[in-house]
């Protein structure tokens, strides 16, 4: 079992916004979270990362053996959870490769793996670039500052190539794409997906899951799982709106 | 307290009285003379600014001032090339140090030749010792159509006092690249003035790090005189410990059709305590004016402080202009983005604070003086990155 979550309750600002929810991901599996605006999609997600503007007032989240909860945000991706901002943050002055090796190399410590010099690092990055297919020119460029929408989300796919996490959370990776930059990202991702990670893809609309195709599919409502099935219950979101599963949760 | 402060300024004066009278009785230039004495008796009759006046409302001297001070014995002789009238442009009666600066003047002279690019940079290394006062002054005269990098370098490595002027002439089609480091010792004192004319069509472009001292100041006015010119003026200031910087700038577009960049930040540690004032003028019949500016700060303890003023004074239309200032501790966004990639606390927290720095630092080309300068704010952050 990669991440169990159980019973969860949690909110911003004294409102609750998960109001029980359940989710099992296990090893290789790719679950699509779906579910109309202010469902709950977004707060899943920050809480899972440790936004600490968000509250958790009941309920657990194990993962990987270990409650999550009791993590701080940067020990929780050290012990290999990665979430893929819907809005990647831009840090001005810090070059991508700097950033990108200082987080590499305090997951490797970690890990006790071995610590990589700018040399080596620059050489690593090259490889999981083409997997994004992105220019190394971006390398020295400062963190997401002045990339395109689609070179935001991009980049943030590189950083979970570079940091390989066991458990990726991608929060609308699909909002502002055009559909060529929809297909790179899709691809990088089929690319990472493997037998020993997870994916949780967090979406609103079906038509990225035409690209990563998930294992399941949840659908969210009033801040809990509301109908859960196969690949093809996307499709039937998609044709028939999401009015039925808002009624569904009342 | 106001009594004991006034004497305190005139106890002061009187000590560069007898050094002065030495020094003149050797100037050979008569023009130069008449020059000294008239600045020094400005200086006589007014002083070292005091709180009382606007400009110098937050940077106290008179402590400073106050010291004993040894009038450093560097060669005053002049440069042949330099013309009085170059030297008569110098607003010695900006306030006290200018005047004084300008009675003591160490003169240096660089002229770039038209049409001449000079790649290796011009670098000037000012140092004062213990209890030892200098008053450098450079002039700069870049030639139409000419290229080169003037690079300042104050290290003064004890507690001395450098009181210096710059004079610098973009002329036609010129392009000049300036900057300017501050890296004396703790508890040095500095002040320092930047005056700047930018000709027809020509390109200033200036970076000003602040790092030391204990207080420092720098005053930079740059004025456009003809129609095309560009200037970038920038800078940083990093502050820790009790340290004080002060920043004025002036940018005064007098005619059409110039663009003016500014971007100040600061870093603010401890109790330490920065103050950046920064006034662009757009005179009347100066159409077309491009004038941005922002000043912003970040402060990580809450006894810091600055007091920051940008002023944008426009006496005309059909111009375009912004600007703005910012106080503010890490923006909690980033620093969770940060987080989330795996790097500890206090690291982001120094990543970010680097990347704020950087951004002015990264301006500069010159690549040895550049990583010398990264090296220094990672040492102030106590970060490895």
């Amino acid at each position: 079992m990669l991440l169990e979550v159980k019973d969860l309750h949690a909110g911003i600002d004294g409102k609750e916004i998960l109001k029980g929810l359940n989710l099992t991901v296990r090893k290789g599996e790719v679950h699509a979270i779906m579910g109309p605006n202010g469902s709950g999609k977004s707060t899943l997600s920050k809480v899972l990362a440790g936004h600490p503007s968000y509250e958790v007032t009941s309920g657990t989240v194990t993962f990987d053996g270990k409650n999550l909860l009791e993590l701080e945000p940067d020990e929780r991706a050290r012990e290999g959870v990665f979430m893929a901002f819907q809005y990647p943050v831009e840090v001005p002055g810090v070059s991508n490769s700097q950033f990108l090796r200082l987080a590499y190399n305090q997951k490797a410590k970690h890990n006790g793996e071995e610590e990589l010099d700018p040399l080596e690092f620059n050489d690593l990055l090259k490889e999981k670039a083409k997997i994004v297919e992105m220019d190394p020119q971006f390398f020295k460029r400062s963190v997401n500052e002045g990339f395109s929408g689609g070179e935001k989300k991009r980049n943030e796919i590189l950083q979970m190539a570079v940091l390989e996490p066991k458990l990726a959370i991608l929060d609308e990776t699909d909002s502002g794409l055009d559909i060529d930059a929809l297909r790179i990202v899709a691809e990088g991702v089929n690319k990472l997906r493997t037998s020993e990670n997870g994916i949780i893809l967090v979406t609103h609309y079906q038509r990225l899951l035409n690209y990563i195709v998930p294992d399941f599919v949840h659908v969210l409502a009033g801040g809990k799982v509301v109908k859960e099935g196969g690949k093809e219950l996307a499709l039937e979101l998609e044709e028939k709106g999401y009015d039925w599963v808002k009624a569904a949760a009342k | 307290m106001k009594g004991f402060m006034t004497m305190t300024i005139a106890v002061s004066e009187t000590q560069f009285t007898q050094p002065f009278k030495d020094q003149i009785a050797n100037e050979d230039n008569a023009d130069l003379r008449e020059l000294r004495e008239r600045a020094f008796e400005h200086f006589a009759k007014n002083g070292f600014p005091t709180p009382n006046l606007e400009d110098w409302k937050y940077t106290n001297v008179s402590e400073a001032v106050s010291e004993k001070w040894l009038v450093s014995s560097e060669s005053r002789t002049i440069d042949s090339d330099l013309d009085i009238e170059t030297l008569r442009k110098f607003r010695y009666d900006r306030n006290g140090f200018t005047a004084l600066n300008q009675a003591f003047a160490a003169y240096r002279v660089i002229r770039i030749p038209k049409e001449t690019s000079v790649d290796e940079p011009f670098i000037l290394e000012h140092s004062a010792m213990v209890g030892e006062a200098i008053f450098p002054h450079t002039i700069v005269i870049a030639e139409a159509g000419s290229r080169a990098t003037l690079v300042e370098i104050f290290a003064s490595d004890a507690a001395g006092f450098t009181n210096s002027a710059t004079q610098i002439f973009v002329e036609e089609n010129a392009n000049l690249t300036h900057c300017r480091v501050q890296k004396d010792a703790g508890d040095a004192f500095n002040y320092g003035v930047t005056e700047v004319t930018v000709g027809p069509a020509a390109l200033y472009n200036a970076t000003s790090i602040n790092l030391g001292g204990a207080i420092t100041r720098h005053d930079i006015e740059v004025v456009f005189t003809a129609e095309g010119g560009e200037a970038f003026v920038d800078g940083l200031y990093m502050l820790s410990g009790s340290q004080h910087h002060d920043t004025h700038s002036i940018i005064d577009h007098k005619v059409p059709n110039c663009t003016s960049h500014q971007s100040y930040k600061g870093v603010l540690n401890d109790t330490s305590r920065g103050v950046f004032n920064g006034k662009v003028f757009v005179r009347e019949g100066a159409r077309g004016t491009d004038a941005i500016q922002s000043n912003k700060n970040l402060l990580l303890s809450n006894d810091a402080r600055v007091d920051t003023k940008p002023q944008l004074e426009i006496f005309n239309e059909d111009v375009k202009c912004a600007h703005g200032a910012t106080v503010g501790q890490l923006e909690e966004e980033e620093l969770f983005y940060l987080l989330t990639r795996g790097l500890p606390d206090p690291l982001a927290r120094n990543l970010l604070t680097y990347g704020f720095a950087e951004e002015i630092i990264n301006k500069i080309e010159v690549e040895s003086l550049k990583e010398e300068l990264d090296a220094a704010v990672l040492n102030r952050l106590n970060a490895e990155i």
